[in-house]
């Protein structure tokens, strides 16, 4: 279901045509359930079978052997929940920020931009532009622009808009301002996709029966919109969830504001302690499917979708 | 706007010299019309001829570029559309398919804060015979139920004036036949002003009381619908309101009675007060239906003009009438419909024909003849296809 929320097409699928299953059907999708098979499942399978795994007797560091040790997750809970939470926060807001800046966006360049196909591509060019720079460079950039020296800090601590003592980088700030900042073309994208072919006709209903522009916003705009606002909020969540690039010291976090991507980097690079890593790994994803599940209930946009 | 009450009756619309451009061309010149509270009035005209504009102009979805706009003598110019006490049925019907059918219908009325507007919707449903349906959505519906879903969200606001946007144009025949027969029922139970968009001149005539044909951005004439059948007064309403005979020559005599016209060397004769023009070159037709087919030349009447001999070029059968197609020399292609009231047809393809009709039964236009299309029924069947495949597109 989750996976369905994906998709951000509200053209319903004909189901009589789908059902019909046959050999040649299931012979068609064989590479696909082979590739499942090999790059998803199995490494799944290892990933759970690591996070189980306790410490190889008189083993040297990093050596672990098969078990059933279920105390890993207790410990990585214990030593690890204010990352978890942090995580999950960091993500909230940035997903939160993401929507409020992608929906204007998408909105302006899906519907009021209509009428100038031309400046309609050249917005979406610019949406999708920044990727081509890459994902690390964009993120130091702007540990540069946040960075106590930089011209803006400087700036702001001149005109005592910030303490003389004051950082940027490194702060709750900085990392939400990061992951914001790198998945707005994630949230805006198949917000323009159902906004693009949002009907202004049912919005000139809207008007014709009293309501006001923001009811109308509120009453039609927003539950049209609302596959493209599912899809969009969970392409920026799961993977802002897991991020460990924003957060990281290198770029533009610190010690107090690490995330659970970091914590599962450090366990399998650093620590080489791989049923922490796996553990961790185990639990982002179940909470990230609950999480998800929920959602999608209750947004009810199981049948737009 | 009132908030919480609905309209007592139905309010006069008053258009003051409305003037609508859009970049590139004016879709609307100098309309100046009064629709009369109450009334079911019907704007008629083919594609682009501004009929359309005209009414999203009144629902306040476009501002006229000139011109006021008065509802019950109230100035609301300015008002935007949630303010007026308008509602419209769209020709998409525009049912917003993230709500059920009774929220559809409930929409209006809990932007107004009605009292109990579930109940009050479940009430229009009935109305429309549709209640069994309410928890449904838009889409889960058939064409024609959704029409009325559209029709019953509109009027369950009881709006001073309610505006129709071809909202029978999706229909099937029968289907059209029997909501046009429901919409004028429950207008006249409700009292409602309703003005009436369409390009089908059959379901203007059948519906409204007051019919206003537009042409290229303006009212050409206005008039009740019978009329403007019996007495159009331009070319355009004489062949886009039904079908007519057109002839053209100069006024060769006029007695108190009747003014003459030599029609190819044929004198017609019609009644002066049915005349818009009585020197000069005129323009003159007759109803196709009035004419009467003779094997002989008939003998002398004065109170019926002749015409012939022509020659029939095509006879088609259509149940109750039969249409003739009679080409005479020096005047042109004729089209004469006759009641089907003996069996067959009697007057077959290539026979010489004379055709007789009432003077009464004439009428004069007011067009200048130079610019006066002759009737020519093979240009009117493929003006009125690519009308067809214009909308469709």
């Amino acid at each position: 279901m989750a996976l369905a929320a994906l998709s951000t097409s509200t053209a319903q699928a004909p189901a009589d045509t789908s059902r019909k299953s046959s050999p040649v059907a299931l012979f068609l999708l064989l590479p696909g359930i082979l590739y499942l098979v090999l790059f998803f499942l199995t490494p799944l399978v290892s990933l759970l079978l690591t996070s189980f795994k306790a410490p190889t007797e008189f083993g040297d560091f990093g050596q672990f052997s098969y078990a059933f040790r279920w105390e890993n997750y207790a410990d990585v809970i214990a030593t690890y929940w204010p990352h978890i939470i942090r995580s999950f926060g960091y993500a909230l807001a940035a997903t939160f920020f993401a929507l409020i800046i992608s929906y204007p966006l998408a909105y302006f360049i899906g519907v009021k931009a209509r009428r100038w196909p031309l400046l309609q591509s050249l917005a979406l060019v610019m949406v999708i532009a920044p990727f081509f720079i890459s994902f690390l460079l964009r993120t130091l950039a702007w540990k540069q622009i946040f960075s106590d020296e930089s011209f803006l800090v400087t700036s702001l601590k001149a005109m005592s808009l910030l303490a003389p003592d004051a950082h940027v980088t490194g702060t709750a700030f900085s990392v939400i301002f990061g992951l914001t900042y790198n998945f707005i073309p994630f949230m805006t994208l198949p917000l323009y996709t159902t906004l693009e072919r949002l009907d202004v006709r049912y919005l000139e209903a809207g008007s014709d029966l009293y309501a006001s522009p923001f009811h109308v916003f509120r009453k039609v705009t927003i539950p049209l919109s609302m596959p493209g606002i599912v899809a969009g909020t969970l392409l920026t969540f799961i993977p802002a969830a897991g991020d460990y690039i924003n957060a990281s010291r290198e770029f533009l976090g610190g010690t107090g504001t690490q995330m659970i991507g970091n914590v599962i980097e450090a366990n399998f690079l650093v620590l080489q302690n791989f049923p922490a890593g796996a553990a961790l790994s185990i639990i982002l994803m179940s909470v990230i499917l609950v999480f998800v599940s929920i959602y999608v209930k209750k947004s009810g946009t199981e049948e737009l979708l | 706007m009132a908030t919480g009450t609905f309209a007592e009756s139905g309010a006069d619309l008053e258009l003051v010299g409305i003037h609508k451009r859009f970049p590139g061309f004016t879709a609307i010149e100098e309309l100046n019309l009064i629709v009369p509270a109450g009334s079911f009035f019907a704007l008629l005209g083919p594609s682009g001829c501004g009929k359309t504009t005209t009414l999203r102009l009144v629902a306040g979805l476009e501002a006229p570029t000139a011109g006021r706009i008065l509802l019950g003598g109230k100035d609301v110019t300015n008002q935007k559309s949630f303010q007026r006490p308008v509602n419209t049925v769209f020709q998409s019907y525009a049912l917003f398919p993230h709500m059920t059918v009774l929220e559809n219908v409930a929409f209006g009325l809990r932007r107004r804060k009605m009292a109990d507007p579930v109940e009050k919707a479940h009430e229009v449903l009935r109305l429309v015979e549709l209640d069994h349906l309410a928890s449904r959505r838009p889409q889960q519906l058939s064409g024609g139920q959704q029409q009325r879903v559209a029709l019953a969200r509109a009027i369950v606001n009881r709006p001073a004036l309610l505006l129709l946007d071809e909202p029978l144009g999706a229909l099937d025949l029968k289907l059209r036949r029997q909501m046009q027969l429901e919409l004028k029922t429950i207008q006249e139970d409700v009292g409602l002003t309703f003005l009436h968009v369409t390009h089908d001149q059959e379901e203007a005539m059948t519906m409204a009381d007051t019919i206003a044909v537009m042409n290229k951005g303006r009212i050409e004439q206005m008039g009740a619908p019978q009329e403007l059948y019996e007495l159009p007064r331009t070319s355009f309403v004489a062949n886009f309101l039904g079908q007519s005979n057109l002839f053209t020559g100069p006024v060769v005599g006029t007695t108190s009675a009747g003014i003459s016209v030599d029609v190819a060397g044929q004198k017609i004769t019609v009644p002066v007060d049915r005349a818009h023009r009585t020197t000069g070159d005129i323009t003159i037709g007759v109803r196709p239906e009035k004419l009467t087919l003779h094997r002989s030349k008939p003998s002398h009447d004065p109170r019926a003009n002749v015409m012939g001999p022509g020659r029939v070029i095509d006879v088609s059968f259509s149940g109750v009438s039969t249409q003739y197609l009679v080409e005479v020399p020096g005047v042109g292609k004729l089209i004469v419909f006759a009641q089907n009231m003996t069996f067959g047809s009697e007057i077959r393809e290539g026979d010489e024909v004379w055709l007789s009709w009432a003077i009464d039964h004439g009428f004069g236009l007011e067009d200048d003849p130079a610019n006066a299309p002759r009737f020519s029924p093979d240009l009117d069947t493929r003006t009125i296809a690519a009308q067809h495949l214009l909308e469709e597109a």
